[in-house]
């Protein structure tokens, strides 16, 4: 027990401000009010894997280590998409998780916001469309924006996070 | 029976490790593949081709691993409106899912009862074989999901749990049918292939200069392993030769592979039995690392880094002292939370006894890598098949007979130093030296083997290459395919409480297994 409470001492706040573009950068407070303006609570996301190699999901992850603290913001990752405000979609969608992300995206209540994550997910990477794959998450179920990279880091997924917030701040 | 009488008929293979490769009739398959088992020669992968165009039939493949030596073993089918093969799984059980993938994308059939699609699941024309080369590939069929029969569990009070393929946090999908008496598991079922993405299909249209990015892409947590061993069996079947300087800064590339994991995991360990301090103490040092990659590589996760002839870049100037203050912060980080999860009785409660695979269990079903080293096989191809840098570095080869969760925890936490010893080693040689070479376009149907000791175990890649430096065939393997059954024993008797931590302990690839 001393062991652990001294490492947590030594370790202390290790939370860095929100590490986005400098232009879209909001401070945290001001995010927090945002978020609490449009949603009224804590953004609440559900993740789906489509068919991705699992490169972006370690980078989704990350959002969630010390240094990102995704939930010290108010946005927290939640187990049942009817309880999500937005999806957050990574790979290409396989065949065989057509379905699958269909009925996550048709479980989730309206109003309700899609994330592509990754160059997969905007349309389809490496992999492209073939007999087993159906490319970009757009072609299945409707899209709000894109993330691109492979994978894309955890400041990049976090800046579109929040860019798609501050644009559903506009538009509300 | 003994492999004598393999030595004289079998012929050198293109490989990064001594690998032969033995041409055997229908009876002769499995005749081989009995004195392969009698001689605990263990089982790497299996795959089928279509060279109807080139020589009027279909092969099969299987490798196995001998102490000296790689096999792979090679069986012609002449064109038949049903070709098939006499199913090895009666000696290595690992190859069932194998051969039914070999099913779904070939139309090559086994004498197996269970003939229940593994990859294909109602997403493409069951009379369609995407890998035959009259299909092109790249055609789309509407979605058919047809029904999967599950093995039934009856008796009073048995009820299923049926989980996925989308699961309850940020991980990859899978099914998994559980058959259950109150909280007590009497029996699991998984059901993957979720993420087939057909990159197999996708490598016949990708040139040899390239196959590597589509390699790395096939598991991404193990991006550096796959992408040399596509690289390493490109360089063998073209006799290339990589400069000293490439091979060490592939290593290197490798054990932050395997340290990025293992951290991850060790915090997720933690998280899973109701530690989340070990979550956020393990994930603050992953990121550590993986910014330091950042800093040495050019990228978090190294996707393109290695390449044919060698890799993108050399090292910056700044690299080499980043990465040391990284090990000198990590070691004594590592060490304390060792001694924090050795002594939390909580977390020991549920580490130890928990999803325990006995010995014996393990050897049969052909559990290799992190996962067969938890359970007392002792098998590292770093350390049983070193090659360059490996085999000067000499590992230390780490193994644990419990062959529960916490031997896996604790085969992570010795992986973890070792592999700090290791790339502290080698940053210690001369920076000063070429780090890459041309590669030759390759002379057509050559066949070269790939064989890289990932974080998770061996990958392998069986390159075959096509006219015009073009690929013919590309066969990509991960550990993840021997291990995945392994959780089905692991699990018994144990409570459904406990699955995600057990499952997390093994921590597979759904991507890798499924391709």
């Amino acid at each position: 027990m001393w062991n652990t409470l001294s490492r947590m001492l030594h370790t202390g706040l290790l939370t860095e401000p929100l590490s986005v573009p400098a232009q879209t950068a909001p401070t945290l407070e001001i995010l927090q009010k945002d978020l609490l303006e449009i949603f009224g609570r804590a953004l609440c996301i559900r993740h789906v894997d489509a068919g991705s190699c699992n490169g972006c999901e370690l980078e989704i992850q990350a959002l969630n280590n010390p240094y990102y603290n995704l939930e010290g913001a108010g946005i927290k990752f939640v187990a049942s998409p009817r309880h999500a405000d937005l999806l957050l979609v990574t790979g290409p969608v396989s065949v065989n998780m057509e379905e699958a992300l269909k009925r996550t995206y048709d479980a989730m209540p309206d109003p309700k916001w899609v994330l592509a994550i990754g160059d997969c997910g905007a349309c389809g990477g490496v992999f492209g469309t073939s007999y087993a794959s159906r490319g970009g998450v757009a072609n299945i179920i409707p899209v709000n924006d894109t993330v691109l990279g492979c994978p894309p880091s955890p400041a990049s997924i976090l800046g579109g996070i929040l860019q798609m917030i501050r644009s559903t701040g506009i538009e509300a | 029976m003994a492999t004598d009488f393999m030595d004289f008929q079998a012929a050198r293979l293109p490989a990064n490790m001594p690998s032969h490769r033995l041409r055997v009739d229908r009876q002769q398959w499995l005749q081989t593949t009995e004195s392969l088992r009698e001689s605990k020669a263990r089982f790497l992968t299996l795959w089928g081709a279509d060279d109807r165009d080139r020589d009027g039939g279909f092969r099969i493949y299987a490798a196995y691993l001998l102490p000296d030596t790689v096999m792979v073993v090679e069986h012609f089918m002449e064109d038949s409106p049903s070709p098939s093969f006499p199913s090895i799984a009666g000696f290595y059980p690992a190859a069932l899912r194998m051969q039914r993938a070999v099913a779904d994308l070939l139309g090559i059939s086994t004498d197996e009862a269970d003939t229940r699609g593994w990859l294909r699941h109602g997403g493409w024309l069951e009379t369609l074989f995407p890998l035959r080369r009259d299909v092109s590939g790249s055609k789309q069929y509407p979605a058919a999901s047809a029904p999967y029969p599950f093995v039934e569990v009856e008796g009073d009070g048995v009820h299923e749990i049926a989980v996925g393929p989308v699961h309850a946090g940020t991980i990859e999908p899978g099914h998994f049918r559980f058959s259950v008496v109150g909280e007590k598991v009497l029996r699991l079922e998984e059901r993957l292939g979720y993420t087939h993405k057909g990159v197999a299909k996708l490598f016949e249209n990708t040139s040899q200069q390239n196959g590597h990015r589509l390699a790395a892409r096939v598991s991404g947590d193990s991006a550096v392993a796959f992408s040399w061993a596509y690289c390493v069996a490109l360089e063998s079947i073209t006799e290339t030769v990589c400069p000293a300087r490439a091979i060490i800064l592939r290593a290197l590339a490798l054990e932050q592979e395997r340290l990025a994991n293992h951290l991850g995991d060790l915090g997720a360990l933690g998280n899973d039995a109701g530690f989340a301090f070990g979550l956020t103490q393990f994930s603050r040092l992953k990121e550590d690392l993986l910014r330091a990659n950042t800093v040495a590589f050019g990228a978090r996760y190294l996707m393109d880094y290695v390449v044919p002839g060698g890799v993108a870049f050399d090292l910056p100037a700044d690299a080499r002292c980043r990465l040391l203050d990284l090990y000198d912060a990590l070691e004594p980080s590592v060490n304390q939370m060792r001694s924090i999860y050795d002594e939390h009785a909580g977390l020991q409660d549920r580490f130890r006894e928990a999803g325990r695979l006995e010995q014996p269990t393990a050897e049969k079903l052909g559990a290799i890598g992190l996962v067969g080293r938890a359970c007392g096989i002792a098998c590292d191809l770093r350390v049983d098949h070193p090659c360059p840098p490996y085999d000067s570095l000499v590992p230390k080869l780490i193994v644990q007979t419990g062959g529960d969760v916490a031997a896996r925890v604790q085969v992570r936490f010795d992986e973890i130093l070792e592999s700090l010893r290791l790339c502290r080693a080698l940053l210690s040689g001369p920076p000063i030296e070429s780090i890459h070479t041309s590669v030759p376009v390759a002379a057509p149907d050559l066949l070269g083997i790939g064989l890289i000791e990932g974080w998770r175990g061996p990958v392998m890649i069986a390159l075959e290459t096509g006219p015009n430096g073009g690929i013919r065939r590309c066969h990509v393997h991960d550990p993840s395919w021997q291990n995945w059954p392994l959780i089905e024993y692991a699990i018994l008797g144990n409570i459904v409480p406990d699955f995600p931590l057990i499952n997390k302990s093994f921590n597979l690839s759904y991507s890798g297994q499924d391709g």
